[in-house]
């Protein structure tokens, strides 16, 4: 597997013997920031034109195709017009609240965006709480959400962005309680040993088997949740709160909410193949060396990114399947349902692990 | 009790769920029915219950299904059918309507289908030709009937039921409220 800490090694050092550390660090911490805003751009770009596509697919038509080949070229033009369009200045609005609400949202996002390994090392954010960090960084974008609601003035605002926070705060037990569970089989919490020992022991969907499994499932609802998506999409509610929490925000502002939205998407299909199908791991077969051999051959950003995208498929198909939940049946399902799962999942995970019962 | 309730409407939800996603992952990979209109032009066809605009079909001879009734005319509820009629003498003296003009306008037309509806001949239908699009108003008035046609003659062997479809066809006009007031005097005598 290719290591790609010697590309970051060799980059340090010759930016040491050019100036001193503190002006290396500082080149090197634009550089990641860089790339870590353009990888964020060009992934917006990528899962919005890839849900309009599987959207219109899942509801037998053919989506955007008019802009460009297969319409390839239309989310750009979106994302030129959003950049073109004014931002209005609203009146009795909390004016530095209603500015920085789409900001914190954001910065959550990129926070919890750069700690995906996307390689062997190439962790941008690692160590060694890194779980508790990422659910730590995820939580500021709920305050982001919270203020743009109560900034805005707005009843349906308010109602959308209270819905917001009443979902999230609930479904973040469960996240938490699924990734103790997986904690629980690695016995680590930096993302970079976790994949590590996927890539030396097995994917921990296998080695966990059926509490891990289960786990997954749990992580997939309660990740769509969190993000707002698909059958939990109560904030944004069209049909009674017009857009919810950002309907008072217009232009790039509001385009900060919509980037945000599938970046989220993207780090929490991107947490759950990091945590349970292996990250920058490949495939192993035990007993097929040569099988396993090719499946070396694969860099490990591909099989990273190839498996985040599996799974925000996975979710794009639960969100354009299922209807929208009401706001009692949503909390129903996770504190009558999914968050006592979760708990049994974790006594099960740490029976299998004291018991030797993994893989 | 309440946990058996508890257990077995979790796993009939679950179940639920996977009925429903079994059903979008196929309707993923039907072919997609969209119709990409200007490119498909060549191929498109339209269903046939598609109401695209009034035609009076025409036998290669000419000949039109339409007696000049006028009972279209008196079921458009926008007024925009109007049938001129004349009367003509056949050979055995006695008095027939004929159709001189039917004049259609699609520009009024709400495409109800009632004019279809009451015709008894079955002479006027809709084609499925949806391409209407003109840039005078008056271009959308139609004449129905081709320039020199004229009314099917029925077979011979529908003669007999003539005679007695004459006499009923008198009094009949162009305007329902005067037939129904002479039906009322009818029975009043």
């Amino acid at each position: 597997m290719f290591d790609f800490s010697i590309v970051t090694e060799w980059i340090n050092n010759l930016l040491l013997t050019l100036m001193p550390q503190w002006a290396a660090t500082l080149v090197e911490c634009v550089l990641v920031a860089l790339a870590i805003i353009t990888l964020y751009a060009v992934f917006a770009i990528i899962l919005i034109y890839m849900e309009r596509k599987i959207c219109a697919f899942f509801q037998c038509r053919l989506g955007p195709n008019r802009v460009g080949k297969w319409g390839s070229i239309q989310v750009l033009a979106d994302v030129l017009k959003m950049m073109t369009k004014e931002i209005i200045d609203m009146k009795n609005v909390d004016r530095l609240l209603h500015k920085m609400a789409p900001f914190l949202v954001i910065v959550a996002s990129m926070l919890t965006f750069s700690c995906l390994p996307w390689n062997k090392g190439a962790g941008i954010i690692d160590f060694n709480v890194g779980v508790f960090f990422f659910l730590a960084a995820g939580s500021i974008g709920v305050v982001g959400i919270l203020l743009a609601g109560w900034s805005s003035n707005n009843k349906y605002a308010l109602i959308g962005a209270m819905r917001s926070g009443a979902q999230i705060i609930s479904y973040e037990v469960s996240i938490g309680l699924v990734m103790l569970t997986m904690i629980v089989l690695t016995g680590t919490m930096s993302f970079s040993e976790i994949c590590q020992q996927q890539a030396d022991y097995g994917w921990n969907i296998f080695r966990g088997h059926i509490p891990a499994l289960l786990a997954f499932i749990v992580y997939l609802i309660a990740g769509n949740a969190e993000c707002n998506r698909g059958p939990f999409d109560m904030p944004e509610a069209e049909s009674e709160l017009t857009a919810g929490y950002h309907v008072e925000y217009s232009g790039m502002h509001f385009g900060f909410y919509y980037l945000a939205e599938y970046l989220n998407l993207f780090i929490c299909a991107g947490i759950a193949s990091t945590i349970f199908l292996g990250g920058w791991a490949p495939l192993h077969i035990v007993g097929l060396d040569a099988f396993n051999q090719v499946m070396d051959y694969i860099p490990g950003a591909v099989w990273m990114i190839g498996k985040t995208f599996f799974v925000v498929f996975l979710l794009m198909w639960i969100r354009w399947t299922f209807p929208r939940l009401r706001i009692d049946q949503l909390l129903t399902l996770e504190w009558k349902y999914l968050m006592p799962l979760s708990l049994v999942l974790l006594v099960l995970m740490a029976v299998c692990v004291s018991t030797g019962l993994t893989l | 009790m309440s946990n058996n309730n508890y257990f077995s409407g979790l796993f009939c939800g679950v179940r639920s769920l996977f009925t429903g996603l079994s059903v979008t992952i196929k309707e993923f990979f039907t072919p997609k029915i969209t119709e990409q209109y200007p490119e498909n032009r060549k191929e498109l066809k339209m269903f046939d219950r598609f109401r695209g605009r009034l035609i009076m079909p025409h036998n290669e001879n000419n000949e039109h299904k339409c007696i000049g009734c006028g009972l279209c005319q008196t079921a458009c509820p926008n007024g925009s059918i109007k049938v001129t009629t004349e009367m003509l003498e056949t050979e055995e003296g006695k008095k027939k309507r004929s159709l001189v003009s039917y004049q259609y306008d699609l520009g009024c037309c709400m495409f109800c289908e009632l004019c279809i509806t009451a015709c008894p001949q079955n002479a006027i239908e809709f084609c499925t030709d949806f391409e209407n699009a003109v840039f005078d108003r008056t271009k959308l008035v139609q004449q129905l009937n081709k320039p020199g046609s004229k009314v099917a003659e029925k077979k011979p062997a529908v003669k007999p039921a003539a005679p007695a479809a004459t006499p009923a066809a008198k009094p009949q006009t162009t305007d329902a409220k005067s037939e129904a007031s002479n039906l009322e005097t009818n029975s009043a005598v």
